[in-house]
């Protein structure tokens, strides 16, 4: 089996964002990360290949800046080697930050494309910087393969999967013809982190450069600014009777039900 | 100018998301804004969705598509994904609108990726410039907020549910007509063979949305049942303070705080905790804070950002009901 | 998931090569992952047991004897990674520290250093995975600071050993299958490799510890106690080599406390800035500021140290008065900044829910053991002067 698993350095979700300059978020103090759904993801790629046995490979792929020594883009491709993956394909990328998931995608499909056949690719469902959950389904469809998002159950036998997606309210089960694409979601595996033995052996692992000519972006990010200042707090009343009103408040303007 | 705008409205459960008809109310408000033009809403389903079609008028739909055929009853990203892109291409509009619900966020980048086009999803808030749209949107959990322009046309937007409102004044039904679709599920590389309805298995707390979380003032472990209850109506998890967890009448597993779990949900209500600074510890990132205490001193209220002050034994149950109204509503 | 991010004030991580940063990460999470987030360690503390599974739990991730060549099932990692993995147990517990310490720089190391290859193939690589327990016995009741009194005396009896005498504050003692025994025979000290289940080993816990209840410390009893000739480490020679493994360890300590300090000093930064006195935070009181600067000053020169002290070892400079001044100044560091972390937390930090007090305890033995401060001052002293202060 061939697994493609689709990564991207994320800060840290514990990271304090600073923004405030333009498009950019102030990166001094903010640590990046793979991101906790494209960690699960690659976690289930590894035990698949393990399952499929000989000639199985996993392949990791990240976007990101080439310059400053080692990139972040890199560095979690080296994540996922460290995991278990076999090997690593980095495209490089001058200006990474609030790249057009589209344009991401494309270079994901050209890269993917340029190595033949596969039988499956993870993505994380969202990356928890942009929160764009759409690479995936972007890829899938330049890809012209069939997408299931918010995975959260996953088998394979032969040239088919069995697929379990977590939607609103429901669980799917789908049936699905390889190769296709799965969007992960935190339940899809268990959280792995990796063997010092395998960070070591990961530092020999090859990493290929695959060259993109990035298009130009058909979504623009034009400023970053902070989060609107929270009201202060207040009681809404005493007692049983102030219950509606707390209601109409967490609907109207706290927004925290969806319902 | 007269612009044309698609809005990919989602029926589920026997009848459209709040989200659809957020999404229709806001294409009508654009296109008034915009000095006219057309609001069409796309309608993918079975009998029942082709039944409600019509109902989107009233939210502001001009006319509405009809996709509906027994075998798309189910959701299924990639042939829904198919006929809203056949229907996009069919009528070129210069904005389409989805709700970012899970499936609206399945859909629309398959949209974005087919018609090569921009997409700005989970969209909260949008200004146009005529037919230009400026659209705001959060980042990093909401840590940031960025304002986004789309290069394209159409412009694919899907907006949070609850972040525009619904039509103010409901207008009439509006003509259906049937939209074909050119395939059929054998056409297809993925089936869904069964839905279930998601199990009432809670996520964990450090995931969940939603926290219930109690405290002493519960006065004992049988009394969570009105946090379990409550919890149920939100799809919440139910969590608690060290007090009643060393008190064993909760598992150490449910504990927010210091020594606890850290959590940052959207939705937090503490009820019957007073706010140790252990507690606050755990949870004081929470989006929304919600504070059910007798004690009006207690430092819950300061971290609080709404408190009912009162005896949580009326006000759990009578929050419980109200919710189930509001859902039901 | 842990807020815990470390503390860097002096950019040290760009000296660090990404191999280590992300060894670093990686037993960072275990850490967080199984002691810390679960509250395991808590409760592992204040029930004075040790955890049953942290052996094949290191060895699965790799921390014991990572330093050693991987054709023993090693690493063949740095020093300075070795290092970092010591601080991130720490972090969590001395005790945890403790066991990886002992395990990987006083048994592996000697058996390594002083073994025959066919020790080193037999044994290396069960330790390395955990699966084989050991201990290092030098301390006797009567002779801590000063080894070199040690009473317990292997004599020649065929081709093999007989050994009598008794050992004291063994870690992992009571939990090993094997045990490295310092003892004298007629020409010399010697090291033998001690089955822990052969007649006559007795291995009684110590019990009544307020440090380091997380790790097993025991008194080791060898009654006649009869080894073949394979047990002895035939390089073995002299105090001199006991004194070598010392070296091993404490390189590890130096590293370790900065885990220690790190976990009080981020403990204490979080507490004060959200605990309100006053209609303030604590942490904008000045004399709450001066703790925290104290307590960050003291952390950042001990991770400097610690630095240039693991890229020294690496490149073959480092001496054993490196060593010493290395441990002498951070057991010293994070006693204090123990200390002043446990004040700042006011009556809360007494409490086992906070982590302060724990390693305020913990550090007393780690203050103490291998090499009190005065035997490091010692030490540096003889360095200095060339007068050895603490010999007759």
């Amino acid at each position: 089996m061939k697994i493609f698993v689709c990564v991207k350095p994320v800060p840290d979700t514990a990271a304090k964002i600073k923004v405030g300059g333009g498009a950019s978020i102030d990166p001094a103090g903010v640590k990046f990360v793979l991101g906790p759904y494209d960690s699960r993801a690659a976690s289930k790629a590894i035990a698949l290949r393990d399952a499929a046995g000989d000639g199985s490979e996993v392949v990791a792929v990240a976007a990101g800046n080439p310059n400053k020594g080692e990139s972040e883009a890199r560095k979690r491709i080296k994540d996922v080697l460290a995991l278990g993956a076999d090997r690593g394909i980095l495209i490089p990328d001058e200006s990474y930050e609030n790249r057009d998931p589209l344009a991401v995608a494309k270079a994901l499909a050209a890269a993917i494309k340029n190595e033949g056949e596969f039988d499956l690719v993870f993505t994380g469902r969202q990356a928890v910087d942009d929160q764009a959950f759409s690479v995936g389904p972007m890829l899938a469809t330049l890809l012209g393969v069939p997408c299931v998002t918010d995975v959260v159950g996953l088998e394979v036998d032969g040239k088919t999967a069995t697929v379990k997606r977590a939607a609103e309210g429901r669980v799917e089960v789908l049936s699905v013809n390889l190769p296709c694409v799965i969007t992960a979601q935190r339940d899809l595996a268990e959280e792995q982190y990796p063997k010092l033995k395998e960070i070591l052996k990961a530092n020999k692992k090859k990493i290929d450069t695959f060259s993109f000519e990035w298009p130009a972006p058909a979504y623009r990010v034009t400023e970053l600014s902070p989060p609107p200042e929270p009201a202060a707090g207040k009681i809404v009343g005493e007692g049983p009777d102030a219950v509606p009103e707390l209601v109409r408040l967490l609907r109207e303007e706290a927004k925290a039900l969806s319902f | 100018m007269a612009s044309k705008i698609l809005v990919v409205a989602e029926f589920r459960g026997g009848k459209f998301k709040k989200g659809a008809l957020e999404c229709v109310a806001e294409a009508a408000r654009l296109k008034n804004s915009m000095g006219g033009g057309e609001v069409t809403a796309l309608v993918i389903g079975g009998a029942a969705a082709k039944q409600a079609a019509a109902s989107l008028g009233k939210q502001g739909a001009d006319r509405v598509l009809c996709a509906c055929a027994d075998w798309l009853e189910h959701f299924n990203g990639d042939a829904y994904g198919r006929i809203a892109v056949a229907a996009a291409k069919a009528e070129a509009p210069s904005v389409l609108f989805i709700s970012a619900t899970l499936d609206g966020k399945d859909l629309a980048p398959r949209i974005a990726a087919a018609l090569d086009v921009g997409y700005a999803p989970d969209v909260t808030k949008l200004v146009a410039d005529g037919e230009k749209l400026t659209l705001t949107r959060p980042l990093y959990a909401g840590k940031a907020y960025a304002t986004v322009v789309l290069e394209t046309s159409p412009q694919v937007v899907s907006i949070r549910p609850n972040a525009v409102p619904l039509a103010e004044s409901e207008g009439g039904d509006a003509p259906v007509s049937d939209f074909a679709v050119d395939f059929g599920p054998d056409d297809l590389a993925s089936k869904v063979s069964s839905v279930e309805a998601a199990k009432s298995e809670k996520a964990d707390l450090t995931e969940a949305e939603i926290i219930v979380s109690g405290g002493r003032g519960l006065k004992g472990p049988e009394n969570f049942q009105l946090l379990e209850e409550l919890a149920d109506v939100l799809g919440a998890t139910v969590g608690a303070s060290r007090a009643v967890v060393d008190a064993g009448w909760r598992p150490h597993s449910d504990q927010v705080g210091q020594t606890g779990k850290t959590v940052s949900p959207n939705l937090y209500f503490a009820i019957g905790i007073s706010g140790a600074i252990q507690h606050l510890a755990g949870m004081s990132t929470s989006k929304t804070i919600v504070a059910i205490n007798k004690d009006p001193e207690a430092p819950i209220f300061k971290v609080a950002d709404y408190g009912i002050v009162g005896d949580l034994f009326e006000v759990v149950p009578r929050l419980t009901e109200e919710l189930k109204k509001a859902k039901a509503g | 998931m842990s807020e815990f991010r470390g503390v860097d004030f002096f950019l040290l991580d760009e000296l660090l090569t990404d191999e280590e940063l992300a060894m670093r990460e990686a037993v960072r999470t275990f850490v967080d992952r199984e002691f810390i987030d679960n509250r395991a360690i808590e409760e592992h503390h204040r029930a004075g047991t040790f955890p049953r599974d942290l052996p094949q739990k290191l060895g699965e991730l790799g921390v014991l004897g990572p330093t050693l060549p991987d054709e023993y099932g090693c690493l063949g990692a740095s020093s300075v990674a070795y290092g970092l993995m010591m601080q991130e147990l720490e972090r969590g517990d001395s005790g945890l520290r403790s066991f990886a310490s002992v395990q990987g720089s006083l048994c592996m190391y000697p058996i390594y250093t002083f073994g025959s290859e066919e020790q080193k193939r037999h044994y290396l690589p069960k330790m390395a995975r955990g699966e084989l327990v050991a201990c290092f016995g030098l301390t006797e009741p009567d002779h801590g600071s000063d080894p070199g009194g040690m009473e317990t005396k292997a004599v020649r009896d065929g081709d093999g050993w007989v050994l009598n005498g008794s050992k004291m504050w063994i870690t992992n003692g009571g939990i090993a299958d094997i045990a490295i025994v310092w003892a004298k025979t007629e020409e010399d000290i010697r090291g033998f490799i001690v089955p822990t289940d052969a007649p006559g080993f007795s291995a009684p816990s110590i019990e009544g510890k307020f440090s380091l209840r997380a790790s097993v410390t025991s008194e080791l009893i060898l009654q006649d106690v009869r080894v073949g000739p394979e047990a002895l480490l035939p390089h073995s020679g002299g105090l001199k080599s006991p004194l070598m493994c010392l070296t091993q360890a404490r390189y590890g300590i130096v590293w370790g406390v900065i885990g220690s300090m790190m976990a009080v000093f981020d403990e204490a930064l979080r507490y004060t800035g959200s605990r309100t006195q006053f209609d303030r935070p604590l942490s904008s009181f000045q004399l709450v500021q001066r703790k925290l600067v104290m307590m960050h000053s003291e952390l950042t020169k001990a991770q400097l140290i610690a630095l240039r002290l693991g890229r020294l070892k690496d490149e073959g400079k480092m001496k054993h008065y490196h060593v010493s001044f290395g441990k002498r100044n951070n057991c010293k560091a994070a006693r204090e900044v123990a200390k002043l972390g446990r004040e700042l937390l006011g009556a809360n930090g007494v409490c086992d829910e906070y982590q302060v007090m724990r390693h305020l305890m913990n550090i007393e033995s780690v203050y103490t053991y291998e090499g009190t401060n005065e035997i490091h001052t010692l030490a540096l002293g003889a360095h200095l002067t060339g007068h050895a202060a603490f010999r007759g």
